[in-house]
């Protein structure tokens, strides 16, 4: 039987904190004060969503972790309590499917193991010297183009596109097509009627994909996928919602990281000349995992939903709650990270939650890894001057997006 | 050290892999984990007990 007498008594909603609490803009790096407080105060407790429902938002490392795994949360985007990100998300999912991110084992299971094979930790290593020269190129480019220029059209936005079209087989001369498609899925104020009309967008583009790859198999990720769907191991809509996923969160993701990490590091310069002076891949590396801990750029908080009743931290999470667990205040935990604000690519920051945790945890991580490790230890050292061409109050933080970050970067060397 | 493995859970993250690389590798058709050696000497405690911390389907179990 479970005493109930140390658990924290429910707040009414009348006294919730709407939620998510705005940025400082002059600590664009950092959570807001709002969350800041919430964190410091009651690091488990209810908040307002847009829609009015009063999910728990659950802040720090260790209960973060622990939920994310517990089988007992459910990640299933059809779940009554599941905090939806925007209007008519539900209704979408209901209507057209939805991807297997917002899907619980075992049908989670199923649909991701047939796209694990070319993320592993050995083939993301084998695309190593491929991914150095086309960020090598990117260089090249970049050097011999206007000067100033944004780094996020320039740059940011490129590196992840080509690889991603490299390893699903998706021709790059369509990458306008799907970069403004998936702008408008990832917004969180989208017009439900927009995001929808993108969403079937791009399903469509995946499956005349699927079809032409059944013509003409090449040695990418889409050719796989289509042999399953003709093996009967999954139906054509599930490959092109497979197909939507990987597109999406494969460029998005890390042209983020790659643009925001390169501000992050012009605003701590001796950061920078670490990073750019180092000869030493687990330097590199390091920084890389201390980068994604500092930015967290899947922010404001993962959606799930309890299944049934768990008591975490002397709190009641009940079954039918709905659950937000931000990426961003776990990994500022100060009982985990030592000095958490602190951008410290010397640390070890390995255990960082910027790529989640549990059963969904970032299917690209691996290849993400080698990517960043290639664009921060080349960007700077050939491009040595990089600096801001406008000052950090003008730059434009992508708040309203589920994945922070920059809209533009304007840059000069 | 005395190491088991859950392939049921497993969701070919590869963290293991990363962490103790002499311990644990992943199989080519799906990435699933596969435990290159079940009895590791004692100077690769730090390293298995890190992938079994790492892992985010909580598949390994080590036993001293």
């Amino acid at each position: 039987m479970t005493d109930t007498s140390t658990i924290s008594a429910e707040p009414t909603t009348a006294g919730l904190p709407d939620y998510p609490a705005p940025r400082d803009a002059r600590c664009p790096f950092d959570p807001g004060p709002g969350l800041r407080d919430l964190q410091a105060e009651t690091p488990i407790t209810k908040v307002q969503w847009w829609d009015g429902s009063t999910p728990w938002l659950v802040t720090d490392y260790a209960e973060h972790r622990a939920l994310l795994a517990d089988p007992r949360i459910s990640a299933d985007g059809l779940h009554p309590s599941h905090p939806p990100r925007a209007a008519g998300m539900r209704e979408a999912h209901q209507k057209h499917g939805r991807p297997f991110i917002r899907m619980d084992d075992p049908e989670h299971a199923r649909l991701r193991r047939t796209v694990t094979a070319p993320f592993t930790v050995k083939r993301a290593e084998a695309m190593r010297p491929a991914l150095q020269k086309l960020v090598d190129g990117l260089v090249d480019d970049l050097l011999a183009g206007p000067n100033p220029v944004d780094l996020v059209e320039a740059f940011a936005l490129v590196v992840p596109s080509l690889v991603i079209c490299e390893v699903m087989g998706v021709p790059y001369e369509d990458h306008d097509f799907f970069q403004e498609n998936s702008k408008m899925l990832v917004r969180r104020d989208a017009d439900p009627q927009q995001g929808a009309d993108a969403d079937q967008r791009l399903l469509g583009y995946m499956g005349e994909l699927l079809d032409k790859k059944l013509v003409t198999p090449g040695d990418d990720l889409m050719t796989e996928v289509a042999q399953r769907v003709r093996a009967g191991e999954l139906t054509r809509d599930e490959a092109t919602r497979i197909g939507q996923l990987l597109l999406l969160a494969g460029h998005d993701t890390t042209a983020n990281m790659i643009a925001l990490g390169t501000l992050a590091l012009l605003e701590n310069p001796d950061q920078m000349a670490i990073l750019r002076e180092t000869d030493d891949p687990a330097v590199v590396a390091g920084a890389v995992e201390e980068l994604l801990r500092y930015l967290s750029i899947v922010h404001i908080g993962h959606p799930r939903a309890a299944l049934e009743d768990i008591e975490i931290s002397g709190h009641l999470i009940r079954a039918g709650d709905g659950l937000l667990l931000p990426a961003e205040t776990a990994n500022r935990d100060p009982s985990v990270f030592a000095d958490p604000d602190r951008l410290d690519i010397l640390r070890d920051a390995r255990g960082h939650v910027a790529f989640a945790f549990g059963p969904h945890q970032c299917l690209g991580q691996n290849l993400a890894r080698v990517e960043l490790q290639i664009v921060y230890s080349t960007l700077y050292r050939r491009i040595p001057t990089l600096r801001l061409a406008t000052g950090l109050d003008q730059i434009r933080f992508k708040e309203d997006t589920l994945v922070y970050g920059v809209h533009e970067l304007p840059v000069t060397w | 050290m005395k190491v088991t493995i859950d392939t049921d859970r497993c969701i070919a993250a590869g963290q293991c892999v990363l962490a103790a690389p002499d311990v644990f590798d992943q199989r080519d058709e799906d990435g699933l984990v596969v435990l290159l050696n079940p009895n590791p000497s004692a100077d690769l405690a730090v390293e298995v007990k890190q992938a079994a911390t790492l892992c985010p389907a909580l598949a390994i179990t080590v036993e001293d």
